[in-house]
């Protein structure tokens, strides 16, 4: 059993040959960072990137928290790990977040850091074309200069080609 | 113990980019099409389910009270679902709950979604479903994790571009026979690969389209099903399984919530083996890799080889193991909650040999609706019998 509705086509909009009602929302807000991202932030200040560990399963947990969520028990320590590590997947957005066409593509990638074991971060990749590169290639964070940062993931400009590059 | 519950009656809309209907006229619409086709009226509901996406599409909070009076729920038991994506094939299990378990013998289940009044583009909605301090300051937006598990599962086994474009070519020309269809078109490998690039991998033939649509369907106990109708289509298994919201901490080449979903419908509805035992499948493909990884994680193809399987021709709808013969959301179109119900629909009519031109070409007689949602990590399963 099927209803035929009236679909209605851009130009029935710009025309006016259906009625709309426009509206636009401003909602302002203010979130709490928490315990365990709220630390994260103010060490990506100090270039450095801090994860917690979980004595359960022996992860390093990046994106922090103060829980495991397989183990759920209380996270141990903060461990420090390299601002450096492996691409396991990308991909070339060349839409912005509210889809409209960037003028230059952005790669996007989720990076394996180094000593964690399986954390990975989302971040963008930067100092390379979208053609070269490679799943398992290895890149490095690169910083805003110190005066520059903030306590936010985007302290670190993007991740490029590591130095030690094979 | 559970009691045995069938679907008695399934009804839609028409799927379009826009729709002049309101929320509520198209809930109302699809629950009348279900009621119609079961002879039923409102007053034989005892209770409703509705499932429905973001309100951020609607700028509508509570969005379950305001499409209440068009699921015809007001003074009933009601409640409202949500998982992202998944929604549509949850809104079913939530359903069969209240019947299987004794309280109700008869409940309506609807799906609606209407992404439209959010423009240019409602893609902007999907922005506040990332965490809003590690993820939206990039810039994030929601094709971008797909791209990154659609180019994780490709490198993993090895699956090209070309590979994964068979499942939007076969899906778009299997909507060509659906009367609500959207996006149904008969399109080439190479037309998928030619269009244009949206965040690659993933191109604009690979993904489906945003659209307004509602679906509903009717669940009745055992006694009262066979009193209804003389074929009911027997719901024998259900699943549903999230992951962790850290996706960038697991492996995304390999759906392990959707392996535990199907497990835990195959135990219900006493399936030993998938792949020989369901018949007819609805998997969720909102993209088309995503009918690949999903075959996968449901365990009816093996791990990277449920392109070759597409290859093969066998997910034809005159294939041996027909795949979206509805034309999928790729080509009927993804009013998100409702495309999901949409699929549970098809089955309905596909297990009663009722789906028209569409009918598969094999004796259908055991089907599956899956569906996908929220950041990666969530499935539900349902397995369906005609006796």
């Amino acid at each position: 059993m099927v209803y035929s509705g009236i679909g209605i086509s851009p130009q029935d909009v710009a025309n006016s040959r259906y009625l709309t009602v426009p509206y636009s929302a401003n909602l302002r807000y203010r979130w709490s960072t928490g315990a365990a991202v709220g630390r994260f932030l103010a060490e990506l200040k100090n270039g450095k990137i801090v994860g917690r560990k979980c004595d359960k399963c022996k992860r390093v947990l990046v994106p922090p928290r103060m829980f495991c969520e397989r183990d759920f028990i209380q996270t141990s320590k903060w461990v420090y790990v390299q601002d450096a590590g492996i691409v396991d997947t990308y991909s070339i957005s060349y839409i912005a977040a509210d889809a409209s066409r960037l003028e230059k593509p952005l790669i996007v990638a989720v990076i394996r850091l180094d000593g964690t074991g399986e954390a990975g971060i989302l971040h963008i990749l930067g100092g390379i074309e979208p053609k070269d590169v490679m799943i398992g290639m290895r890149v490095k964070a690169v910083w805003k200069p110190k005066r520059r940062r903030v306590g936010a993931i985007t302290d670190i400009r993007y991740f490029a080609p590591a130095g030690d590059a094979k | 113990m559970t009691r045995r519950v069938a679907i008695v009656g399934a009804g839609m809309t028409l799927f379009r980019r826009r729709l002049l209907e309101t929320g509520k006229e198209l809930c109302f619409e699809a629950s009348r099409a279900a009621l119609d086709s079961a002879n039923l009226d409102a007053s034989d509901i005892e209770a409703v389910v509705l499932g429905s996406a973001p309100d951020a599409f609607d700028g509508l909070h509570m969005k379950g009270e305001y499409l209440l009076d068009g699921a015809g729920a007001s003074n009933k038991p009601y409640t409202r679902v949500y998982v992202g994506g998944g929604t549509g094939v949850f809104t079913p299990i939530a359903a069969w709950w209240h019947v299987a378990s004794g309280l109700f013998d008869v409940c309506l289940a609807v799906c609606e979604e209407k992404m439209s009044p959010l423009y240019p583009h409602p893609q902007k909605a999907f922005w506040s479903i990332f965490d809003h301090t590690l993820e939206r300051p990039l810039g994030v937006n929601l094709v971008w994790i797909f791209a990154l598990e659609m180019r994780r599962y490709m490198h993993k086994y090895s699956i090209s571009e070309e590979d994964i474009a068979q499942v939007a070519v076969k899906n778009k020309r299997n909507a060509l026979d659906h009367p609500c269809a959207q996006l149904a078109d008969r399109i080439t490998v190479d037309d998928v690969m030619k269009s244009e690039p949206i965040v690659w991998p993933v191109k604009k033939l690979d993904i489906s389209p945003p659209s307004d649509g509602a679906a509903a369907v009717i669940l009745a106990s055992e006694e009262v099903a066979r009193k209804i109708t003389k074929d009911p289509v027997w719901i024998d298994g259900v699943g549903w399984n999230l992951d962790s919201t850290y996706w960038t901490n697991r492996e995304l080449a390999y759906p392990q919530y959707l392996e535990n979903a199907a497990r835990m419908a195959y135990r219900m509805a006493k399936v030993e083996n998938p792949r020989k035992e369901i018949d007819v499948a609805e998997v969720y493909d909102p993209f088309d890799y995503k009918e690949l990884h999903h075959l996968e994680g449901l365990q009816l193809a093996e791990r990277g080889k449920a392109a070759k399987l597409t290859s093969s021709g066998a997910t034809e709808r005159n294939g041996e193991f027909p795949v979206n013969p509805s034309g999928g959301l790729l080509g009927v179109g993804n009013p998100i909650a409702a495309a999901g119900m949409m699929k549970i629909c098809e089955l309905f009519w596909q297990l009663r040999g009722e789906a028209g031109k569409r009918q598969v070409k094999r004796d259908a007689r055991t089907g599956l609706a899956q569906a996908w949602g929220d950041l990666m990590q969530f499935s539900s399963v349902v397995v369906l019998r005609s006796r």
